[in-house]
């Protein structure tokens, strides 16, 4: 395998990783400043436990099931996870809901915190470890479907996609230790509806070739597919903007 | 009981976000197999048909959420 082919792989799972390691960063920020950094790093720590616990009986079981119902299934997950997120940034792109704010969410996060009370047990807060855990799980467990994804399920690119992931959990780690707030400059919109595109493109190729679709031109179905959504993505942005201006006239 | 729900919610959310959306693809995806397994249409139909189904859904889910 050369670094063509490894090249896309890596860099679409950093990209695509970036966003969700950016989320789970801002929670820990919050976690970490108000309640305290024991709390925060035990409730990371054990989030990445169970993320591995969970990678570890799963990824095993998926090699378990006939190739057809096992890309009947990943697609039609794929398909549901890229299909909400590119929704979501339709609609943000359109101005329909707002766009997410890591700032605002450090700002909640903290005050929620802030009003519940301290409690301690085994040297922790249980509460800011378990908003911390559930943090890092869910945008794990998120990341796990991007490397899922972008490694179009060949077992050859899974490392190479895992590899693009870690990076990008790397990179926010250290500048958000560096700077100590959120990372409110990532063009998080942008890259949710780059990512949102790819992933519901490979949804539904997966989708297809579990329910029998023979695509033609085989892998570069994918192409013709994410350029598609690519055009209706950007034709409901252009639509659903409309009303809405209609609506603020009136 | 009530923080298992709360991560089964949660769970779910990572796939389901509007849940007339996650319907339809579902229906869509099922209509196609239904078709594949009993009139054998062309490649290039079936694949049309479930990508222009899923676009055909995302679109009509965002311009409900527009409207609204």
């Amino acid at each position: 395998m050369d670094l063509a082919q490894l090249a896309p792989t890596t860099g679409a799972a950093f990209l695509a990783s970036l966003v969700e390691c950016v989320e789970a960063a801002t929670i820990l920020l919050a976690v970490g400043t108000v309640r305290g950094w024991r709390s925060a790093f035990a409730g990371l720590f054990a989030g990445l436990a169970a993320l591995l616990a969970l990678v570890l009986a799963l990824g095993p079981a998926l090699s378990l099931l006939p190739e057809r119902v096992l890309q009947l299934v990943v697609g039609l997950l794929l398909l549901l996870f890229g299909m909400r997120w590119l929704r979501k940034a339709i609609l943000r792109s359109a101005g329909i809901i707002a766009l997410h704010d890591e700032e605002k969410v450090f700002r909640s996060e903290a005050a929620n915190l802030r009003m519940a009370q301290a409690s301690e047990r085994w040297g922790v807060d249980p509460l800011a470890t378990a908003t911390a855990f559930k943090a890092v799980l869910l945008e794990g467990v998120e990341v796990a479907f991007l490397v899922l994804a972008v490694s179009a399920g060949s077992p050859a690119l899974v490392w190479p996609a895992a590899l693009g992931a870690l990076a990008a959990a790397a990179l926010v780690a250290v500048v958000a230790f560096a700077v100590h707030r959120p990372l409110a400059r990532v063009p998080e919109n942008t890259l949710k509806f780059a990512v949102g595109v790819v992933i519901s493109a490979f949804g539904i190729y997966w989708t297809g070739e579990g329910l029998g679709v023979e695509w033609p031109g085989h892998d570069l179905a994918l192409l013709v597919l994410g350029g598609g959504l690519l055009l209706a993505a950007l034709l409901g942005v252009r639509l659903a903007r409309r009303p809405a201006a209609g609506k603020a006239a009136a | 009981m009530s923080a298992l729900r709360t991560a089964w919610d949660e769970l779910v959310g990572l796939f389901v976000d509007d849940g007339a959306l996650a319907l339809v693809l579902v229906g869509v995806c099922a209509a196609v197999g239904l078709l594949v397994a009993l009139a054998s249409p062309s490649p290039l139909a079936a694949g049309a048909l479930l990508a222009g189904g899923c676009a055909a859904a995302l679109l009509a889910s965002v311009l409900r959420a527009a409207r609204r």
